[in-house]
């Protein structure tokens, strides 16, 4: 008797499926939505991209920062004032902003990390300098001050990549591109020492430096990894909205929207961040179609869901929705807390 | 600059201060206690704030006399918080609780926002322009009525931990959770008891404020950050120390407001904060943790 | 004979109260020393000193001929010195292997190799079958055996092992015991730990040091000083072989 021919099959990993499939809808997506969902996309992507940022710092590193935003602002500024007093485009100016958010963030790190502020007192620390910041550029008037301040805005009728002026689809494949290229960063950080060390000190910081691990370093890296990649957020932020205020750049409540998609998504996993900004973002828009549709005007209303649903995140999934949701569609997720 | 407007300005600021004392002295008692990081504090401020000032144009009830009523609706209010939300989960990891509170914060500030509308709201009172006159001293009434009522509230507050029964075991659960419950304290009731007590300080403290400053729904972070300066000034679990820190905050507030910009005057505050969680993170009156 | 550890007139106080006081021994290479004493005598605050996480008030910690005192802890473990915890930390949150991964990565630049590293421990340790396992959901013994995995992977010169054996049945012990006599053997690792637990002390060590009020009273070959009267005063009421 003959044994059973072993047909080779191939199969490819769930998760790397659906990620394709994913991937492929984005690429193709400004062909087939109108100009308002693809505004949308936009919001999400510029969401998930954000979260994973300051993922780097809270969901891998441990460390709570409530001033993101600080990030933000900084690289927003520094891009659009080099493009506004010296006409250097933002493909350029992305390195100053990186170079003024890790000197930032830098800052803060070394201050926190060298007296051993950690848990509030660093949360605090974050809120201070992002706050502090937010009043002394009010009276920058090199950048417009509380005024705010404005780029020019050129009608064209093709895009521009090299000055980012033109239609939404150039700035949606921007976003795209940045979103892929962080979710890439994460990965190849997660898989590495450095990710591996940060695991280690987001744990036990006593027991990871048993270990040989340089816990004021591998800190020192997540922040300023986080702080430079959030910058070129802010980078997007400037030429995509033309008009930057410090009271809106810098405004605690934009760190909050920050940290509500990884909370709300997941901490410390990959996919997260994107997650919960794409339901986060899904739902305020469909809230604010519904009372628009309905003929309501209620300004608050979209955050007072927000608040209520990170209440509800917080208190019953902990762990955010994504566990479940990749238990649903089958793919094992590593670097999860408990027994996920 | 004359000598008469900067002590006048100062003093002010003082007075002042006595009220932000106050305020801080809930977050400090919440804190000491309960280990809790009340970001939600300022947006109670608010909620107290919108009451004195709904109480008064409605009612003709003045904010001063309104402080009881506020202050024992937000004790309410914290007790029922700390035993439905909070109390379950106690024993979370710190940044789970903090966006609990957080959540509640985002809640209040924006069913503040739905219900009132963004525009500033304010308590005009009868002798809201009127002043004591002390010598070269120019104190608005208002002021001194507010920091008088700050002064007596905290008073009150330092009799109840000192010789109060209930006082003395909440101030026992803060220095060994564990040893009072061995003892038989319900930890939990006390902890919602506790954070009641916070929220009545901070009741009280926006009821007062309502007759210095106008009240918008987005007034909530800056208060909760101001809480947090003076509390960290003044030391994490120390009462006088929040006292303190709030009249040091005022002052120089009010100062800063004077030579400098107006609008820069928080500017400072952060500055001494980051200083302080710098240098010597346990405060003025701290204890080291 | 040259020694590997080398612990000279240690003193360390805590405002006012002073835990060790001058306190000399030593750890020759392939030795292992065990430091016994009563609850309070001063073993892990010796241990922390040695470690990184105190700066002695006096005196000096060499290593393999260099200084170690005033180091930082990952200063220290980078020198040579591995440590466990008294209550066994594991990184709760993510799996044994992973665990021990962390470990082997002080040693192994790439993720690959340490993972190898990492593997071959786990196996030695006895905790090839729950390597996926998250860390929080092991029993006490295999906690701590996770502990030792994880200091092991850092190729460490010389293992502090702090009562490591607390909690554990006579036959876990008796387990654990064969398996340091193994790694002491065939790899020639040297041993410095804190026990309590006798049985493991007298199956062990080759010389014993001991600890009351934080100085130093009898150190020798261990039937010698499980019999030294001044030691049997100290410690009544201890568990005794």
């Amino acid at each position: 008797m003959n044994a059973p021919v072993r047909t080779a099959r191939l199969r490819l990993p769930r998760p790397l499926l659906l990620l394709g499939l994913l991937g492929l809808a984005l690429l193709v997506a400004p062909a087939f939505v109108g100009s308002y969902a693809l505004s949308v996309l936009i919001l999400i992507l510029y969401s998930a991209y954000t979260g994973q940022a300051w993922n780097i710092m809270m969901g891998f590193a441990g460390q709570l920062s409530l001033g993101h935003a600080l990030y933000v602002g900084v690289g927003a500024y520094a891009a659009a004032a080099l493009f506004v007093h010296y006409g250097i485009g933002p493909w350029a100016g992305m390195w100053a902003a990186m170079l003024a958010a890790m000197l930032a963030g830098g800052l803060i790190g070394y201050l926190a990390f060298r007296f051993g502020i950690s848990g509030v007192y660093f949360a605090l620390l974050t809120i201070a300098f992002a706050e502090f910041t937010r009043i002394g550029f009010d009276h920058i008037t090199w950048i417009g001050g509380s005024a705010g301040y404005f780029l020019p805005v050129k009608q064209r009728t093709s895009s521009d990549l090299l000055d980012l002026r033109g239609a939404p689809a150039m700035f949606y494949y921007v976003m795209l591109a940045l979103a892929a290229l962080a979710m890439a960063v994460c990965k190849a950080l997660l898989s590495s020492r450095t990710g591996y060390y940060w695991l280690a000190i987001r744990e036990d910081p006593e027991a990871a430096q048993a270990l040989g691990i340089n816990t004021f370093r591998y800190k020192m890296i997540a922040v300023v990894i986080s702080a430079a990649m959030t910058s070129l957020a802010g980078v997007f932020f400037a030429f995509y909205y033309n008009n930057l205020f410090p009271e809106q750049v810098f405004n605690i409540g934009r760190s909050i929207e920050i940290i509500l998609g990884p909370i709300f998504g997941g901490l410390g996993t990959l996919f997260g961040p994107i997650a919960g900004a794409i339901v986060l973002t899904l739902l305020g828009e469909s809230l604010r179609s519904a009372t628009s549709a309905l003929g309501w005007e209620v300004p608050g209303l979209e955050l007072l869901i927000y608040g209520a649903c990170l209440l509800l995140v917080v208190m019953f999934l902990p762990n955010g929705i994504w566990p479940p949701v990749s238990r649903w569609l089958g793919i094992k997720s590593r670097h999860l807390k408990g027994g996920e | 600059m004359p000598l008469d407007l900067v002590v006048n300005v100062a003093v002010g600021g003082v007075l002042t201060g006595l009220v932000y004392g106050l305020m801080a002295l809930g977050l400090s008692v919440i804190y000491g206690v309960v280990r809790i990081v009340n970001f939600a504090h300022g947006e109670m401020m608010t909620v107290a704030m919108y009451g004195a000032v709904l109480l008064y144009t409605r009612l003709g009830l003045d904010p001063l006399l309104m402080i009881v009523p506020v202050g024992m609706a937000l004790f309410l209010a914290g007790y029922a918080i700390q035993s439905l939300l909070i109390n379950p989960f106690i024993n979370r990891p710190e940044h789970v609780q903090f966006m609990l509170v957080i959540g509640i914060a985002i809640i209040i500030a924006n069913g503040l926002l739905i219900g009132f509308g963004p525009d500033a709201r304010n308590a005009p009172v009868s002798y809201a322009m009127d002043s004591f006159s002390l010598g070269p001293l120019l104190l608005d009434k208002v002021r001194v009525y507010a920091a008088g009522g700050a002064f007596v509230v905290a008073a009150l507050l330092f009799g109840f931990f000192r010789y109060a029964r209930t006082g003395k075991a909440i101030r026992a659960c803060a220095d060994n959770y564990v040893g009072a419950r061995v003892v038989g304290l319900d930890v939990k009731r006390l902890y919602a008891l506790t954070f009641g007590i916070g929220t009545a300080c901070v009741g009280a403290a926006g009821s007062m404020l309502a007759l210095l400053v106008d009240v918008t729904p987005s007034l909530g972070p800056s208060y909760t950050l101001l809480a947090f300066v003076i509390v960290i000034v003044g030391g994490l679990g120390s009462m006088a120390g929040a006292l303190f820190g709030g009249v040091l905050i005022g002052l120089s507030e009010a100062l800063a407001g004077l030579f400098f910009a107006p609008s820069a005057k928080s500017m400072f505050s952060f500055a001494i904060l980051i200083l302080l969680l710098l240098f010597r993170p346990q405060g003025l009156f701290g204890r080291r943790a | 004979m040259e020694r590997l550890l080398d612990v000279r007139g240690i003193t360390k106080s805590f405002t006012g109260l002073k835990a060790v006081a001058g306190v000399s021994f030593g750890v020759a290479p392939g030795e292992i020393v065990a430091l016994i004493g009563p609850n309070g005598a001063g073993k892990t605050t010796l241990f922390n000193v040695a470690a990184g996480v105190y700066r002695p008030d006096e005196g000096q910690v060499t290593l393999g001929g260099e200084r170690i005192d005033g180091l930082r802890p990952d200063q220290v473990c980078q020198a040579g010195l591995g440590r466990t915890f008294q209550n066994a930390r594991p990184f709760a949150g993510i799996s044994v292997l992973d665990n021990v991964l962390v470990g082997a990565l002080r040693r192994d630049g790439s993720v690959r190799a340490a993972r190898k590293r990492a593997e071959a421990t786990v196996e030695r340790l006895g905790l090839w079958p729950k390597r996926f396992e998250p860390a929080s959901t092991l029993t006490l013994p295999d906690r701590k055996r996770l502990e030792v995995a994880r200091a092991l992977a850092s190729s460490p010169r010389i293992l502090l092992l702090d009562e490591v054996m607390a909690g554990l049945r006579p036959t876990e012990t008796d387990q654990m015991v064969a398996l340091f006599r193994e790694l002491n053997a065939q790899e020639g690792l040297t041993i410095l730990l804190i026990e309590h637990v006798m049985r493991a002390v007298m199956a062990l060590s080759r010389h014993i040091v001991v600890l009351h009020h934080g100085e130093v009273i009898k150190e020798g070959a261990p039937d010698e000083v499980v019999r030294d009267p001044a030691v049997l005063e100290c410690y009544l009421g201890e568990e005794a072989l």
